[in-house]
C-alpha cells in the first residue's frame, strides 16, 4: 500500500462520483417549479394523460368513448384513476407532478388549485365549447375569479328517492308530492312495523358526503336559490337559522329511529353502511326509500334490480315544500389542464364538445348537461328525465354544495360534520364545528 | 422508473408476480455483495468499489429521477467505501476521513430534518395564503372542541399503547424464556409485525363489525356475544371505547417488537447474578425487579420510545377505521387531512403540537442515555 496507489484509490472514486454527479445535474431537466403559475407546460409528444376519480366499469367506458377520436387524431390517451384523486391531487400538485388533464368532481377543489396558479386558463376552443353547449351557472361552476378555467364533463342530477313501484301499488302508496306528504308517507311504512329509509354515509375519507345531499335539497327547498348562493359563499354561514332549519328538516328523518335504518340498525348505522349498501336492501325490498344521486342506476343495476317505471325500481326527486316546485341539485365534472400543449388542448377541447357527451351518454349509466345531448341516447328512463330537467328552461338547477365550496369545509368539517351529527352530536355544536373549517382567507 | 413499473403493470398478472420477485432479489443480491466486499482489500475490490460509487448513483437518478438522491447516494457511498478503504490507519489522516464520513450523514439531515423542520415552523404562523398571521392557527386549534379531543386521543395513545404493549411483551418475554417450544412461542407474537397497520385494521375492522340484533353477524366479536345470548354491540361507536379498540390494532402490532428486543435482553442478564440473588434467598418475583428489571433498563427505554413514537405517528389505523366513528380522531390524521386541503398553515401548527409532545419522550430518552453512560 503505498501512498501513490493509495492516493489514486482514494481519489479516482471521488473524481469519478464528482463528474457522474455534475453530469446527472446537466442533464436532468423537467417539469417547472410548482406554482410558477401558468405557462408553458407539457409537450406534445401525442401522449395525453389524464387523472380522475371515475373507476372501474365507468373508467373502461370512459376510454371507450374516446376511442374512436384516439385513432383519429393519432393521439395516445392514457388515463389513470384513483379513488384518493381528491387527496392526492393537492399534493402532487404542491410537487410538480401533474397529469396533462385532470377531471375534477368538484368545482371547489379545482377553485383551490386555479387560484394558486397551477390550473392552465382554458383554451379558446374550449371557451367557444362552453358558450355554445353549457348554460351560465354550469360555465360558473368552471371559472375562478371571472376567468374560465375548463369545461364541464359529465354531470348528475341528485336528490331523487329510489322506491319500488310494485311495493308502493300492493300496499296503496302514493308518490309524495310535497315534503310533508313524504313525512306522512313514511309515517304510514313505520306505522306498518317496518323502517321505511334506508342510508349509508360510508366512503371510506369521504365518509359523510351523501348527508350533505340531504341537507343541500333541502337547502335549496326551503330557502330557496339565493340563500342557497350566499351560503356556497359563506354569506350565510352554516350557524345561520336557515341552514340549521333544513338540518332539522332532514333529520326529521334521518335522526328518527322509527325511519331507519332500514335493513342495517339504528340511527348510526348510517355512518358505517358504505354508500353503495342501500342498493341491495332496496331490491330486497327491505327498505322502501332511499335518497341518492341518478348515478346510483348503476348501483341497482348491478345489484340485480331493473331500474324502469314499471320495473323493480323507480325514483322520484324530493318533493319540496309545495307541489310542482322543481329546483334541483346536482353535480358533475370539471375538465381542467395542467399542460398546454397542442395534445393537451386538442383533448380539452374534444371532450368539452357535444360528440363527446353523445358518445359517452350512448355507452351508458351517465347523463352530460351539455345542450347538444340527444335525451334519446341515455341508457334508462330515470337518465333520460335526468337530461330533461336539465336542459328544462323551468328547471332551477343549483351545483351541489359541498363541492362548490374550499375544500377544507366542502370535503372537510361539512363531511365530519355530518357523520358528528348523525352519530348523535348537539346540532348547535356541530354547524359551529363545520363553520369552524372556513379558511381564514 | 414510473414508465418500467407501468410497463409491467400492463403485463398478465400471472408474469407481473416472477418478475417483480426477480427484480427484488436482484437489488438484494447487489446489496449483499456489495456488503460482502466491502471491506476487503486488494485492487480488485477498490475498483469495484470505486465503479460501484458511479453506477449506484447513476442507478438511482434512473429510478428515482431525482438528482438529489443521486448526489446523496454517491456522496454516501463515497463516504463510507473512503473511510473502508482508509480505516487501518489512524493518524494523519485520521480527522479527514472523519469529516468525510460524516459531511453525507450530516447534509442529509439538514436537507431532510432541519429545513422542513424550520419550514413548518414559520409555516405555522402564515395563514394558508402565505401571510403572516401570528398566533391565530393555534387559536383555531385551541378555540375549536374537535381539535381539543383530536389532541387529547393522540395523548391517550402515546400514554396507553407503549405502556401496554411494553408491559404484555415483557411478560411474555418473561414466561416462554428457556421454556419449550420458545421459538414458536415468538413466532407467534412476532407474526403481526409483518402487516401493515391497513391490513391489520382492515383485520379488526372484520373482528369489530356490527349488524343489528336479528341479522347474521359477520363481525367475529359480536358473533361471540351472541353465541353467549347477549345482543350485539356497535362497538365503535362507543365512546370512548372506540379509541380504545382502535389502540388495541396498534398494541397487536407492536407487542411482538417488544417482547424480542426484551426477550433478547434478558438472555444478556448476566447467570451469576441471578445465582448469587438465589443464594441469598430471593423468591422469583423479586429477582424479576431487582435483578433483571435493572439489568434490561436500557432495552426497556428503547422500547418505550420506539413505540410511542410509533403511536404518535398513528394515522393509518384512524383512516382505516375510525372515520366513520364519533371521536377518534388523533392528530396526524387531521394534519393530512388538512394539508390536502391547502389549509397549510393549520396543518403546520398542528405538526409544531405535535413536535412539543415528542419532546418529553427525546429529553427523557437523552437523560437515561446520559445515564447509562455515567454507570459505565
Amino acid at each position: 500500500m503505498g501512498s501513490t496507489t493509495l492516493h489514486r484509490r482514494v481519489l479516482l472514486p471521488i473524481a469519478i462520483g464528482g463528474i457522474a454527479a455534475l453530469t446527472l445535474a446537466a442533464c436532468s431537466g423537467g417539469g417547472g417549479p410548482a406554482g410558477d403559475g401558468p405557462g408553458d407546460r407539457g409537450e406534445a409528444d401525442g401522449v395525453v394523460t389524464i387523472y380522475g376519480t371515475i373507476a372501474d366499469t365507468e373508467a373502461e367506458l370512459l376510454e371507450q368513448s374516446w376511442a374512436d377520436w384516439e385513432t383519429e387524431n393519432d393521439i395516445d390517451i392514457q388515463y389513470e384513476s384513483s379513488k384518493q384523486f381528491e387527496a392526492e391531487i393537492g399534493s402532487r400538485a404542491q410537487a410538480g407532478d401533474t397529469p396533462d388533464l385532470a377531471i375534477f368532481p368538484q368545482p371547489g377543489l379545482l377553485g383551490d388549485l386555479a387560484d394558486r396558479g397551477y390550473v392552465q386558463p382554458a383554451p379558446e376552443g374550449v371557451a367557444d365549447n362552453v358558450a355554445e353547449g353549457w348554460s351560465e351557472d354550469w360555465a360558473g361552476y368552471a371559472t375562478v375569479n371571472d376567468t374560465l378555467y375548463g369545461a364541464p364533463l359529465m354531470a348528475s342530477v341528485k336528490g331523487f328517492v329510489w322506491y319500488s313501484p310494485s311495493q308502493f301499488e300492493e300496499n296503496g302508496w302514493e308518490v309524495p308530492q310535497t315534503w310533508d306528504e313524504m313525512l306522512a308517507l313514511s309515517q304510514t311504512i313505520a306505522d306498518t312495523g317496518e323502517k321505511p329509509w334506508c342510508a349509508g354515509f360510508g366512503s371510506d375519507a369521504a365518509t359523510g358526503w351523501p348527508g350533505t345531499d340531504w341537507v343541500e335539497d333541502l337547502v335549496l327547498r326551503e330557502a330557496g336559490p339565493d340563500v342557497y348562493d350566499q351560503w356556497v359563499e359563506n354569506e350565510v354561514p352554516f350557524t345561520d337559522p336557515a341552514i340549521k332549519t333544513a338540518f332539522e328538516s332532514v333529520g326529521e328523518i334521518l335522526l328518527n329511529p322509527d325511519y331507519v335504518n332500514a335493513g342495517y340498525g339504528d340511527v348510526t348505522t348510517i355512518n358505517s353502511t358504505p354508500f353503495g349498501d342501500p342498493a341491495t336492501a332496496l331490491v330486497d325490498g327491505d327498505c322502501a326509500l332511499h335518497h341518492q344521486a341518478s348515478f346510483y342506476d348503476g348501483f341497482i343495476s348491478d345489484a340485480g334490480g331493473e331500474v324502469a317505471e314499471d320495473g323493480d325500481i323507480w325514483a322520484f326527486l324530493t318533493p319540496g315544500t309545495e307541489a310542482g316546485a322543481s329546483a334541483v341539485t346536482g353535480g358533475g365534472e370539471i375538465v381542467a389542464a395542467f399542460s398546454n400543449d397542442e395534445d393537451t388542448i386538442a383533448v380539452q377541447e374534444y371532450l368539452s364538445s357535444a360528440d363527446w357527451a353523445n358518445s359517452r351518454v350512448s355507452l351508458g349509466g351517465v347523463i352530460s348537461a351539455n345542450k347538444g345531448l340527444d335525451p334519446a341516447n341515455a341508457s334508462s328512463g330515470i337518465l333520460t328525465q335526468a337530461i330533461e330537467i336539465l336542459q328544462d328552461e323551468n328547471t332551477t338547477f343549483r351545483f351541489d354544495a359541498s363541492d362548490l365550496m374550499p375544500g377544507a369545509v366542502g370535503s372537510g368539517t361539512f363531511f365530519k360534520g355530518m357523520v358528528a351529527w348523525v352519530n348523535g352530536d348537539d346540532l348547535d355544536t356541530v354547524l359551529e364545528q363545520i363553520e369552524a373549517g372556513w379558511p381564514s382567507e | 422508473m414510473k414508465d418500467l413499473l407501468s410497463a409491467i403493470g400492463k403485463l398478465p398478472p400471472l408474469a407481473q408476480i416472477p418478475i417483480v420477485i426477480l427484480l427484488f432479489l436482484a437489488a438484494a443480491a447487489l446489496v449483499l455483495f456489495l456488503i460482502e466486499i466491502a471491506p476487503r482489500k486488494g485492487r480488485t475490490y477498490t475498483i469495484i468499489r470505486a465503479v460501484a460509487c458511479i453506477l449506484i448513483p447513476v442507478a438511482v437518478f434512473l429510478l428515482l429521477g431525482s438528482v438529489w438522491w443521486a448526489a446523496a447516494v454517491a456522496a454516501v457511498l463515497g463516504g463510507v467505501f473512503f473511510v473502508l478503504d482508509y480505516r487501518q490507519k489512524e493518524g494523519t489522516g485520521y480527522l479527514f476521513a472523519l469529516a468525510g464520513f460524516l459531511a453525507p450523514a450530516f447534509v442529509l439531515l439538514v436537507i431532510g430534518l432541519v429545513y422542513p423542520t424550520i419550514q413548518t415552523l414559520i409555516n405555522s404562523f402564515l395563514s394558508s395564503r402565505g401571510n403572516f398571521i401570528g398566533f391565530d392557527n393555534f387559536v383555531w386549534i385551541f378555540s375549536s372542541e374537535n381539535n381539543l379531543v383530536t389532541i387529547r386521543n393522540t395523548i391517550i395513545w402515546v400514554l396507553v399503547v407503549p405502556i401496554v404493549s411494553t408491559a404484555i411483551g415483557l411478560a411474555y418475554a418473561v414466561f416462554i424464556d428457556r421454556s419449550r417450544g420458545e421459538r414458536f412461542f415468538k413466532a407467534l407474537v412476532f407474526m403481526p409485525m409483518a402487516i401493515s397497520f391497513v391490513g391489520a385494521s382492515i383485520i379488526f375492522r372484520f373482528i369489530y363489525a356490527y349488524r343489528e340484533e336479528g341479522q347474521s353477524q359477520y363481525g367475529l366479536l359480536n358473533q361471540i356475544v351472541v353465541w353467549f345470548g347477549g345482543s350485539p354491540v356497535n362497538w365503535l361507536q362507543q365512546v370512548p371505547l372506540n379509541s380504545f379498540l382502535l389502540m388495541v390494532v396498534l398494541i397487536w402490532v407492536q407487542t411482538g417488537f417488544a417482547m424480542v428486543i426484551l426477550s433478547a435482553a434478558i438472555k444478556g442478564v448476566p447467570a451469576e447474578q441471578m445465582e448469587a440473588a438465589q443464594l441469598d434467598g430471593t423468591n422469583a418475583w423479586q429477582r424479576f425487579w431487582n435483578v433483571t428489571i435493572p439489568g434490561i433498563s436500557s432495552s426497556l427505554v428503547v422500547v418505550i420510545t420506539t413505540i410511542s413514537i410509533a403511536s404518535l405517528k398513528v394515522f393509518d389505523i384512524v383512516r382505516t377505521m375510525g372515520m366513520a366513528y364519533p371521536d377518534t380522531g388523533v392528530i396526524a390524521n387531521d394534519m393530512v387531512s388538512l394539508l390536502q386541503n391547502f389549509e397549510t398553515g393549520r396543518s403546520s401548527a398542528f405538526a409544531v403540537i405535535l413536535f412539543l409532545l415528542v419532546l418529553p419522550i427525546v429529553i427523557f430518552n437523552a437523560r437515561q442515555i446520559q445515564k447509562q453512560r455515567e454507570i459505565r
